[in-house]
């Protein structure tokens, strides 16, 4: 199943099981949706529940809040979290912290979803990842799918969660296609939220990722297989809340971390990562902990320079290695 | 021609304007530009140190027809003062004059009292209040029932007020005590109410906007598709002159009017942000215009005088229950004290300030029920006996309530507090029993 059929499939199921469910967002009903995830949604629920809204995120996300505020359910599209920007007050102020502003009074079932990070060849203005941004504020609630498995499971989670959740998908993997048992094709599938996935089991070191991190981490860590490293990929999935404990739990069985992400490295997941591991692990690090993640530049609109701004399947073996003392450290994390 | 949707001049026919003139021009003040004038070309560069006034204001102005954005239908007010021997052409019975007067009364002296206790220290932070815009407050609020939904800013411990939020519960807020109406974790900015739909309280200038069209669109949804027939639940939102000027303001102004969703924005025009005069502000001061634009009637109401606000706010809301859309009300009011209980109120003119204060709408409002013998001087005052009594209470009752306790602290994040994640152990933090007792380090 591709990740798109996966979101779309979610998206239905949950639309068809609870009427408070609605989708709102830019080209999310006549157009089916910007990256045709909302594809066929239109037909089937009607105008009131596809919502094709003017061009005003600030007013739209809003809007959806309100509407949560008062027990409805709705998942606001972005079309891309670049453009969350306009509207980060609502998602933040207005939603985040209602919860605790109001005692309890006042919970937000909404959802907050669109493609995040880098696309290929977009520029600077449409290539940002906000994975750290959300997920550094209480209140919310923040995942990052990677298979089809976690994009139905966790898209499902997040409609039913009763608590603000963004989720970050990834535009360059909606096209990619991962099989799926039937156990995840039933319609009550759900994936835990705050539960990182081990993807491929190890012993020499952790690699930590997620999105479409994950897919380059599991080819490093093939790679690394050949040189006779064995590297345990987790599939972070939940951003916030971390899952600290599978994290911790296998820095102490490997010894050696490395953490992967797209985003731009200053404060960035992986600086919370290491945070976490040296705060309770740092009695079993053998290593430093190695972070891999974007170059810290506006990403360039050169196919090659985007090339050299986004962390490659070598950068990755390059720092396990690191971490591993099989190689010379490099001077600037790049 | 949509004349069912528009506003008719004889629904607005008042016997009495309160304060005594039919204008709002002073001779005492010089008129320095004329908003209805549509290109003020000679209106240069406003400094604050000019006298602001506005014309006619207790004329309605009124947009008719949205489809004749041009014409200004101004509602006569040629008004004979009666002596009013019988009450059929009063705007208010008896007992809904006593509601009224209590219900401001009670913001008047709520906010008094806020004062004092934030100079005594038990109370702090930002505190804004409203003296002086209780008619608007009470104009529209109590129209409303519990179902309909009421979205403020930081000035809204009267909008709570109106709308059935215990003294008590708003007072004990303020304090920080855990009995207060948001448990002490919200604060004066941030009253919320789910029982009487009280939906925030809004730090950010236009927050409350797209909350408030989006509490209208869930009741249009309920209704729509979720087949709740009788839900014709309206939401006000409360905003000032300062938000007109922001990008969500007009984005909500556009899906409401394109969706027509049952709302009333309500511009509480106090002529100040902070100390930015509206009209150094805004290229057109004149903001119940912004209204047709978007294809809905804008409104201009004196917001100093309770009854007429009153009479602007059954036509809007009965709109906006019957299914036919939103609309703009810009009330014109004054705030008599600065923008916060920080602000040092240094940039506004003594004289304008006496102008508004002389119009204050609670004096007013005794006026026209004394002279109408709605209610005695006696009744009144026992009005506001009451009122004291229930506000000292309210400080007693916050005073002697105790703080948050410790385990407070990490509460009501999540509704589903399993978003604390998992803990060192394995199990989900929230299971753990001791949770709430540690640190804020999770």
């Amino acid at each position: 199943m591709t990740v798109r059929d996966a979101l779309n499939s979610a998206l239905d199921e949950e639309m068809s099981a609870d009427p408070k469910v609605f989708l709102m967002g830019e080209e999310v009903g006549e157009y089916q949706g910007a990256y045709k995830i909302s594809k066929g949604l239109l037909d089937k629920y009607g105008p009131e529940r596809v919502l094709d809204t003017p061009i005003t995120e600030a007013g739209f996300t809003g809007i959806g809040v309100g509407a949560a505020y008062h027990g409805l359910k709705p998942v606001i599209e972005f079309m891309t979290f670049n453009f969350s920007m306009q509207a980060i007050d609502h998602i933040i102020n207005s939603a985040a912290k209602s919860n605790y502003m109001s005692a309890g009074q006042i919970s937000v079932p909404i959802v907050f979803r669109g493609p995040n990070g880098a696309a290929a060849g977009v520029g600077a203005q449409h290539s940002h990842c906000y994975a750290s941004w959300y997920a550094s504020c209480p209140g919310l609630k923040v995942l990052s799918p990677y298979s089809s498995e976690d994009a139905r499971g966790l898209l499902k989670a997040a409609i039913r969660d009763p608590d603000p959740v963004v989720f970050l998908e990834n535009e360059l993997l909606y096209g990619e296609t991962f099989p799926v048992s039937a156990e995840v094709l039933d319609s009550s599938f759900c994936v835990p939220i705050g539960k990182a996935k081990i993807e491929r089991e190890g012993k020499d070191v952790t690699i930590t990722a997620f999105s479409k991190m994950v897919g380059y981490a599991l080819k490093a860590a093939e790679i690394l297989a050949k040189e006779g490293i064995s590297a345990e990929v987790i599939n972070l999935r939940s951003i916030r809340p971390l899952d600290r404990d599978t994290i911790n739990a296998s820095v102490r069985k490997t010894n050696r971390l490395v953490t992967v992400e797209e985003g731009f490295p200053q404060h960035g997941v992986g600086a919370e990562i290491c945070a976490s591991v040296v705060e309770e692990s740092f009695g079993y690090l053998d290593a430093p902990v190695e972070r891999i993640a974007g170059a810290d530049v506006p990403m360039p609109y050169a196919a090659n320079l985007e090339r050299l701004a986004v962390p490659q399947v070598e950068d990755i073996v390059r720092a396990a290695k690191r971490a591993c003392y099989r190689s010379v450290p490099m001077a600037a994390a790049a | 021609m949509a004349s069912a949707s528009s506003f008719s001049a004889t629904k607005f026919t008042q016997p009495l304007p309160l304060n005594g003139t039919t204008s709002r021009s002073h001779d005492k003040h010089q008129s320095f530009f004329d908003p209805l004038r549509t290109s003020p070309s000679s209106s240069s560069f406003l400094g604050s140190t000019r006298k602001l006034r506005l014309s006619s204001a207790s004329k309605l102005k009124l947009l008719a027809n949205p489809n004749r954005r041009s014409a200004v239908v101004a509602v006569s007010d040629v008004v004979k003062e009666k002596k009013a021997k019988s009450t059929t052409n009063l705007l208010i019975t008896k007992e809904e004059g006593l509601v009224v007067y209590e219900d401001m009364i009670l913001g008047r002296a709520f906010e008094d009292m806020c004062a004092q206790m934030y100079y005594r220290g038990k109370m702090f932070g930002f505190v804004h209040l409203y003296n002086g815009q209780e008619a608007v407050s009470t104009g529209f609020i109590k129209l409303l029932k519990r179902e309909d939904s009421v979205v403020s800013t930081y000035r809204d411990h009267v909008h709570a007020l109106s709308k059935g939020v215990p003294a008590r519960a708003v007072m004990s807020e303020l304090f920080g005590k855990t009995t207060g109406c948001c448990r002490g974790q919200g604060g004066s900015m941030h009253m919320f109410s789910k029982e009487h739909n009280l939906i925030g309280g809004f730090a950010f200038i236009g927050e409350g906007i797209p909350v408030a069209t989006g509490a209208a669109f869930s009741s249009k949804y309920r209704r729509e598709v979720l087949k709740e027939v009788d839900c014709d639940h309206v939401t006000l939102a409360f905003f000032g002159d300062g938000t007109c000027n922001n990008g969500q303001f007009f984005e909500c102004l556009n899906m409401a009017a394109l969706w027509k969703l049952p709302i009333v924005f309500v511009v509480e025009n106090n002529l100040w942000a902070i100390g930015m005069s509206h009209m150094r502000a805004t290229s057109d001061p004149e903001i119940w215009k912004k209204g047709p634009a978007f294809g809905m009637p804008g409104v201009h109401v004196d917001g100093m005088d309770v009854l007429k606000v009153r009479e602007v706010a059954k036509e809007a809301i009965g709109r906006a229950r019957r299914g036919e859309g939103p609309t703009l009300v810009e009330c014109e009011t004054y705030r008599f004290r600065g923008h916060s209980l920080a602000d040092p109120d240094e940039l506004r003119d003594p004289a304008e300030k006496a102008h508004y204060a002389a119009r204050d709408p609670i004096t007013a409002l005794k006026k026209y029920m004394i002279e109408n013998s709605l209610a005695s001087e006696a009744e009144l005052k026992a009005i506001e006996k009451k009122i004291d009594e229930v506000v000292e209470d309210a400080v007693e009752f916050a005073d002697e309530s105790p703080h948050p306790s410790r385990s407070q602290l990490l509460e009501n994040v999540f509704a589903d507090p399993k978003g604390f994640g998992i803990g060192p152990d394995g199990r989900y933090r929230c299971e753990d029993p001791k949770f709430t007792q540690g640190t804020a380090h999770v």
